[in-house]
């Protein structure tokens, strides 16, 4: 089947299987392995992106159903060199260790600041219930959100 | 400009935060095939017929293997590389370890077939339609079966013991306890963990014709150790002809130090098929197939004399080691276990006895921690019943017995002598800090809101610099455990650092690279760490044990002091001084006692445009390599201090506090110290709360997904409070001890001796781990119905 889509910024055509996932369309047909997979259930939110603004596992998703959609993955959320302030602060803060978790914890997290531009530490830590991490314990990741929101909101 | 010390941003940050790292499943070789495995769904069974028809008819499947093509093909089976020696003086019980069944299969997980296609969805499609028949037989399912010994895993131990040993002397404990005044007995179980790095394990086999190289890229904490093994005893490539690339990887944990099957499996069928074959485990393959850690059962016997002092300690452990040996498996329950029996105590008789089991369950090896957490978990768990039998404070009990700071080095009645410590200070710092004498004032306004609070302690020691080789060698090892470096400084003054180690999450490439910008005088950015790739560096023991600052940093600093004294001489030629009177600080050589100065760029530049040079004495290039063997086990320590508050209606737990004071020696990067302490936490809290494998009495593994096996998750774990007490370590040149596992070796007591501490006023004595809510409910209603 053909789908088109906007993938960070460019439209796209591609020829897929019906069965292809959204994050096979974009680590196997689009080579943005940035977007990490790291179960097989869903639960880990290593292969976060968004689709029209919204943040969802795109291992959950077919790529036929991005039809028209805007996805944004990690490759795409810099401004050129310039990091986004969301992934500035994670270095900042040590949000990551070995970074296989931290697209899909920045896409989150960014997610999370558009939504609640000021969120408590419980309230990030409820948001990031779908993304494992086994490197941090999340405590610089938590942080990082803190400094990424405090940031945006001076921006 | 010193970096040394401080919390310097990590250089590896950028690719991974811009989706720009490269996973070994990110790699994509051209005309590229991939493996599915056929896994065996029941603990054991006896294979009658596999009929691959179907699944080669799929268009796409090039083809399928079983154990036979590895037998025809004279594949070896998968090493171990430790052998342990039992009480009686013989050796364990090593059975083989086919890369695929031979015939029997022995853990679900198990591998039966291979199936080679040209995409991954044909590939695991195909391997759903591989037929086979099996008998299915009785499995040991769990580590009281394998006691029980009903039924047996191997025909080479049938009772499925795969050694018996022990370490220490029986005598003098047996005296201490016809001795004693009291005599305290704990048994408690370390239950089964699964590691779970976020990134699945994969491998890629590459066999190039033209040149006869095979590159296998995998997902390893150690590629040249699986360069010796995959080559040397199992394929049988010269090392020459044998590249083992691991690229960026997601964490490890100790899951990705061994060889694996997989591993195998697909540099064979490469070199077979002629064409590069890629397999990447689904996160169900890995809960079956990683090597688990844990999986202990210990009692632990504590003699004292009246005032509470430790006498004697007696140790009887059963570990399971799963269906086969995995590469260092029985090193953990032994080696790395019971040499830390004395932990921070004075007691002056031990005896450590351990029998290794087999089991139809997937193999057991070093996990974070791997033997540490298990002893430590046991001593603290005893160490805190001792305090309640006794009516002593656990606080004093501990002090009271605790070595020190002026009795190092101090030797252990279990082999170990520890350099340095300071125990004490580490204690004090952080009761200070969780507010230790204000507690009973909080358990009593938590009490007032119908909540039970509960502190626990644990105070810990570790071994880790995993080790002098010629040590560990009369203990077993099958390989060295010494580190490599090689330093090359480029003609413009620029560095590149080859280390035997492998960054998989711990920044390696930011605090190696301080250590090599202060040697030199240099800037941060002028130098670059690359690790992973067997065709770079020289040879490496890999990552684990945190080991790799204490005796990778220290190859890393003996090839920068080489470079240096090199630097000397070529300077001493510049300024026409005598090498002598050559200093070298800050980036400059200069000459003692006069403003003579020659940059360390220019001593660079010289040395390979050797104009002006002393070329009759010296080699031009500035290039040096070292081998770093440490003399000792470094031993880092602290103090784990938990704070939980527990509702008694529904068993729901919250930590309210979590304090560590540790000493991990010279610290080189605070930032990541303390990133690499929260880690260990929350696995060592994962352990205690959340985790835990189970196989049910089929050999059936229950909890082989996310959805059934809890992790810890953002909102499970509080902030930390991460303390760092430096006693510098003594025997290697950075004074390093090492962090990567402190946090989940001394944690699990602590979490648990706060929960039973909070549920104690209620009458609950013991709970095991993980304490889950439904546990801890549980716990609080079997003791209120007495």
């Amino acid at each position: 089947m053909e789908v088109t889509l906007t993938v960070n910024g460019r439209s796209v055509t591609k020829d897929v299987e019906p069965r292809t996932l959204l994050v096979q369309l974009l680590r196997e047909h689009l080579s943005l392995t940035g977007t990490h997979v790291g179960c097989d259930t869903s639960q880990c939110g290593a292969c976060v992106v968004h689709v029209n603004g919204q943040s969802v596992k795109s291992c959950t998703m077919l790529a036929v159903e991005a039809t028209g959609a805007s996805v944004t993955t990690i490759e795409g959320l810099a401004n050129g060199s310039e990091l986004h302030p969301m992934q500035a602060a994670f270095k900042e803060c040590h949000g990551l260790q070995c970074g296989f978790c931290t697209p899909g914890m920045v896409m989150s997290s960014v997610d999370l600041v558009s939504k609640n531009p000021d969120p408590s530490e419980h309230e990030i830590r409820e948001w990031l219930e779908g993304n494992l991490c086994r490197c941090t314990g999340y405590h610089n990741i938590v942080k990082a959100v803190q400094t990424a929101a405090a940031n945006m909101k001076g921006a | 400009m010193s970096y040394i010390g401080k919390a310097v941003k990590r250089k590896e940050d950028k690719r991974f935060l811009t989706g720009k790292g490269r996973y070994t499943d990110d790699i994509v070789l051209p005309n590229q095939h991939y493996a599915a495995f056929v896994r065996s769904q029941v603990a054991h069974a006896k294979i009658t017929n596999i009929d691959p028809s179907e699944a080669l008819a799929q268009p796409g499947v090039i083809a399928v293997y079983t154990g036979e093509d590895l037998k025809a093909d004279s594949v070896g089976g998968v090493p171990c590389g430790w052998q342990i020696t039992s009480k009686d003086g013989s050796v364990m019980v090593e059975p083989p370890h086919p890369a695929m069944a031979d015939g029997v299969v022995r853990h679900v997980g198990d591998i039966i077939a291979m199936v080679i296609a040209t995409d991954q969805n044909t590939a695991r499609n195909a391997a759903n339609l591989v037929d086979y028949d099996m008998d299915v037989l009785p499995p040991v399912p769990h580590l009281e079966a394998a006691i029980a010994g009903d039924n047996k895993v191997w025909d080479d131990a049938p009772d499925n013991v795969c050694f018996d040993w022990h370490l220490g002397e029986k005598e003098p404990v047996d005296a201490a306890f016809a001795n004693a005044a009291h005599v305290v007995e704990l048994t408690v179980r370390n239950q089964r963990l699964v590691p779970n790095a976020m990134e699945p394990r994969c491998s890629i086999g590459h066999y190039d014709v033209a040149t006869d190289h095979t590159t296998l890229y995998t997902t390893s904490q150690n590629p040249h150790l699986i360069r010796l093994l995959l080559g040397a005893f199992v394929l049988g490539i010269p090392e020459h002809k044998l590249r083992v690339v691991a690229p960026d990887v997601g964490g490890g944990f100790g899951s990705k130090i061994f060889h694996y099957a997989e591993e195998v499996l697909v540099t064979w069928a490469s070199r077979r098929d002629q064409v590069p074959v890629k397999w990447t485990a689904t996160r169900t393959e890995a809960f079956q197939s990683d090597a688990h850690g844990r999986d202990h059962i210990s009692t632990a016997r504590m003699a004292m004399d009246a005032e509470g002092h430790f006498l004697g300690l007696h140790i009887q452990t059963a570990a399971n080691m799963g269906a086969y040996l995995s590469t260092f498996a029985p090193a953990v329950p032994t080696w790395l276990y019971g040499t830390l029996a004395a932990g921070v105590y004075k007691t002056p008789a031990i005896y450590v006895e351990t029998k290794a089991y087999f089991s139809h369950t997937a193999p057991v090896d070093a996990y974070r921690g791997a033997g540490r957490p298990e002893m430590t978990y046991l001593i603290e768990r005893l160490v805190e019943q001792c305090a309640r039998e006794l009516n002593m404070d656990r606080v004093e009990l501990r002090r009271k017995n605790m070595i020190t700071a002026d009795m190092f080095p101090y030797q252990t009645p279990v082999a170990l002598e520890y350099d340095i410590g300071d125990f004490h200070a580490c204690l004090n710092a952080g009761l200070a800090e969780a507010d230790w004498a204000g507690f009973e004032a909080r358990r009593a306004e938590a009490a007032s809101r119908g909540k039970l609070r509960g502190i626990g302690i644990s105070t810990y020691v570790e071994a880790c610099g995993i080790a002098p080789s010629a040590l560990v060698g009369a203990l077993g090892a099958r390989a060295g455990l010494y580190e490599s470096a090689t330093v090359r400084v480029h003609p413009t003054g620029s560095v590149t650092v080859f280390t035997g180690t492998h960054s998989h999450g711990q920044g390696h490439e930011t605090a190696f690279a301080q250590l090599v910008a202060d040697a030199f005088g240099i800037d941060i950015d002028a130098v670059e760490i690359d690790h992973g790739d067997t065709s770079n560096s020289a040879f490496g023991m890999g990552t684990y044990g945190s080991r790799s600052l204490s005796v990778g940093g220290s190859a890393i600093r003996k090839a920068t002091d080489k470079i240096v004294n090199k630097g000397k001489k070529i300077a001493a030629h510049l300024m026409e001084a005598d090498e002598a009177d050559i200093e070298f600080a800050d980036g400059n050589f200069t000459v003692k006692g006069t403003d003579k100065s020659v940059a360390f760029g220019q001593v660079a530049l010289t040395a390979y445009v050797p104009h002006n040079y002393p070329i009759e004495e010296l080699e031009p290039g500035l290039e040096e390599s070292a081998f770093y063997d440490p003399k000792n086990f470094t031993f880092p320590g602290g103090t784990h201090i938990i704070e939980v508050e527990v509702d008694p209606d529904t068993g729901m737990l919250e930590i309210i506090q979590a304090v560590v004071a540790d000493d991990v020696g010279t610290v080189v990067n605070p930032m990541i110290v303390e990133g690499q302490i929260h880690g260990g936490l929350a696995q060592g809290i994962g352990q205690a709360l959340f985790e835990g494998a189970q196989y049910d009495d089929d050999g059936q593994l229950v909890t082989s997904s996310f959805m059934n096996y809890t992790m810890p998750r953002a909102a499970d774990l509080p902030f930390f409070k991460a303390g760092i007490h430096v006693t510098p370590c003594t025997h290697n040149p950075l004074g390093a001890k090492g962090v990567g596992e402190v946090g989940s070796i001394g944690v699990p007591p602590a979490v648990i001796n706060a929960v039973i501490d909070a549920l104690r006023p209620r009458g609950v004595t013991d709970i095991s781990m993980p304490a889950t809510p439904h546990k801890i409910w549980q716990a609080l209603n079997a003791a209120a119905a007495k």
